[in-house]
């Protein structure tokens, strides 16, 4: 036989740190259905072993872009790739992903067992085998002595960890979990994320966590991706989108904020001025924007960052970050208080003050005369 | 006057009662007890069970018509050719009507009501007329082989009427719809999800196939057999017109026992045996049906 055998290939293999911090890489990727952009332009790292939360309302594209991870939609155009890997035309029964999904997706004619152990079975595995890493996972979700049971005859609850065990049982490059706690009733949420967490962490394995619930993407996500209209609008930790949001957008949706049109009309040393009518004084932000000039920007504080009080601070400059008005509306929520102020300018601001102390003496009041006042850190200037 | 709940159930439930009660079980009491009796010259043609003779009640049961069924081959084998009829057709039929299920089940929204129109599109002619229009497609000087000659497949007409593959043909065609209809309407309710999930878990397409809507859409398919097998077991105008002259299918026998024969108590009889045979399916079935609620809840 004169054949010769190919030398092989060298496999390029790139530094670990670079592979880990972009062990899925999404690079422009979009999806259309007929005219209408799903997914449009998005790219993303992420990393090995972290909780990617993407977040947006409904049709922000996040659940087309998970399903495109999953295999169950083509990418119009761009390209996906895990761990080096390119998933272009990779069917969904050859990825190294799994996912949780939404509804669990349990089959309801097989037992917790068969249901855990139906994926390690299409990789014909001995039965033994099967069955001891199905024990295992199923102890790790605290699901021993359930395995006979069928779907029907669970809990939520318990639904929701076969359903992880299913989806982790083969150890997956990255898990894909479709609003994994939209099911849940509140209080069984609340525990059910920080067990995950902790699942999370023995396992190592990578996580994308598609939700539209904010505070289930912030206890749960390293990092947030804002999603609108198929775009991603800012990326990073939760303290980073809460406290540094990019855009209106991303400050409305994340949290609740006031948010105030202005103009510049000092941008020095000192920080940055912003004359704004709807409040009712100036704004100095500490941070800002270098170069901003003229009109168009708009100033967003959060409820909790700013004081109400009966009297103005005497130190406070006068007519900078302090305002004052009346209050309209008071919400007793037990651990706070929202408390709805009518600036004399007429628009309407949302102040939150943590019930510190039982029983205050003279608690302010409706239509009680108050001043506003904030640190100049507490403003965050946006343009778009 | 109000009705109480109570009284309204009753009244819901007693209509449907009543109508069994008049129009099936008191019809198959008289035909059981007619198949006790013994076939006489007279009207109505059989002995009676009870009668007054010498001023006391007399009852006089006879097995004559059921053994009768088993000592004379014919009738033993029209029910073994009628079930093996009935079996091949039922099979044929969840064969050529499971895909069309699942394609409709599969088929865009807006597309699926015209697809279900054009499977009970043929209810609208008269059932007869069309085995009539068989015979036209499947005899000597017929539409197939008419076209098979002048194609030059073959040389002389091929004998189709008046075989088993016309009854099945026969069979096929007509109760396909009764197939598909409960198929479809199982099918049409899987959670498009769970397949997904299967393929997610490393599942081929046949491999999730077999594994996920194969066993969801077994109650789809139990009710599709018996609506199929049950109705062809005791099938008349099809073989009739269609089948064989050499081998009789029940329904057909139990006809001629009836109307050429006028032996009264050995029809019954055969009718008495055709329930029995019957009856173990539908069990059979219910007992599906009632695990099939328990898991759904």
């Amino acid at each position: 036989m004169s054949t010769e055998a190919p030398a092989p290939a060298p496999v390029p293999r790139p530094a670990a740190s670079a592979a880990d911090s972009a062990y899925v890489r999404i690079s422009d990727v979009s999806k259309k259905f007929g005219d209408f952009s799903a997914v449009d332009h998005v790219s993303l790292d992420i990393r090995r072993g972290e909780i990617f939360c993407l977040l947006g309302g409904s049709g922000s594209g996040k659940t087309t872009l998970l399903r495109m991870l999953a295999g169950f939609e083509t990418p119009t155009t761009g390209t996906i790739e895990i761990d080096g890997q390119r998933l272009n035309g990779v069917p969904p029964y050859e990825r190294p992903v799994n996912m949780m999904f939404q509804s669990y997706a349990l089959f309801p004619h097989m037992s917790v067992e068969r249901n855990v152990g139906f994926g390690l079975e299409q990789e014909h595995l001995g039965r033994d085998a099967v069955r001891r890493q199905v024990g295992e996972i199923l102890e790790i979700v605290k699901m021993s002595g359930y395995g006979a049971r069928k779907p029907h005859q669970l809990s939520g609850g318990q639904r929701q960890r076969v359903a992880l065990a299913r989806a982790l049982v083969k150890r997956p490059k990255l898990l894909l979990l479709d609003e994994p706690l939209a099911a849940l009733d509140r209080k069984l949420r609340e525990h059910t994320q920080f067990e995950l967490l902790n699942i999370q962490q023995r396992l190592g394995v990578t996580f994308i966590v598609v939700t539209h619930d904010q505070e289930e993407a912030m206890t749960l996500g390293t990092r947030l991706g804002v999603m609108n209209q198929g775009r991603i609008v800012q990326v990073g930790t939760p303290a980073d989108i809460y406290e540094s949001p990019a855009t209106r957008f991303v400050a409305d949706f994340i949290g609740s904020v006031n948010m105030f049109a202005g103009e510049v009309c000092e941008n020095g040393a000192a920080g940055l001025c912003i004359r704004s009518a709807d409040l009712g004084c100036t704004v100095r932000a500490a941070r800002a924007p270098a170069g901003l000039s003229g009109a168009g920007v708009w100033t967003a504080i959060r409820p909790e960052k700013i004081q109400i009080a009966r009297e103005a601070h005497p130190g406070e400059a006068a007519g900078e970050n302090l305002t004052r008005g009346t209050v309209s509306e008071i919400a007793y929520m037990g651990d706070m208080s929202i408390y709805l102020v009518r600036l004399d300018s007429g628009s309407m601001v949302r102040v939150t003050l943590p019930n510190v102390r039982r029983g205050t003496e003279r608690p302010i009041a409706r239509e009680e005369r108050v001043w506003l006042s904030w640190h100049g850190s507490s403003p965050v200037v946006l343009t778009e | 006057m109000r009705f109480s709940q109570a009284t309204g159930r009753r009244l819901i439930s007693g209509v449907p009662t009543l109508w069994l009660l008049v129009l099936f079980l008191i019809p198959f009491v008289i035909v059981f007890r007619i198949s006790f009796s013994e076939v006489r010259l007279a009207i109505p043609p059989y002995t009676p069970l009870f009668s007054w003779r010498h001023g006391a009640l007399h009852f006089e049961a006879h097995w004559s018509a059921y053994s009768f069924l088993f000592t004379d081959p014919l009738y033993v084998s029209s029910y073994l050719y009628s079930l093996k009829v009935a079996a091949v057709s039922t099979l044929c039929c969840l064969l050529i009507g499971y895909p069309m299920a699942y394609a409709i089940a599969h088929a865009r929204p807006a597309t699926r009501p015209l697809l279900l129109m054009l499977i009970v599109l043929p209810f609208w002619t008269s059932f007869l007329l069309r085995v009539y229009a068989w015979i036209g497609l499947l005899k000597n000087n017929g539409l197939i082989n008419n076209a098979l000659l002048y194609l030059g497949v073959i040389h002389e007409p091929l004998a189709l009427l008046q075989t088993d593959f016309a009854v099945y043909i026969g069979i096929v065609y007509s109760y396909l719809p009764f197939m598909i209809l409960p198929l479809y309407s199982n099918l049409e309710k899987h959670d498009a999800a769970l397949l997904e999930a299967a393929a997610d878990l490393g599942a081929r397409p046949l491999r999730a196939f077999l594994a996920v809507t194969l066993p969801q859409s077994l109650p789809g398919i139990a009710a599709g057999s018996l609506l199929v097998f049950i109705p062809a077991v005791g099938e008349y105008v099809i073989p009739t017109l269609l089948g064989r002259t050499d081998q009789l299918m029940i329904g057909r026998v139990l006809s001629d026992e009836f109307f050429e024969n006028r032996d009264w108590p050995v029809a019954s009889a055969v009718a008495i045996v055709i329930l029995l045979l019957l009856v173990l399916p539908i069990l059979l079935f219910q007992r599906v049906e009632r695990r099939q609620l328990e898991s759904a809840q």
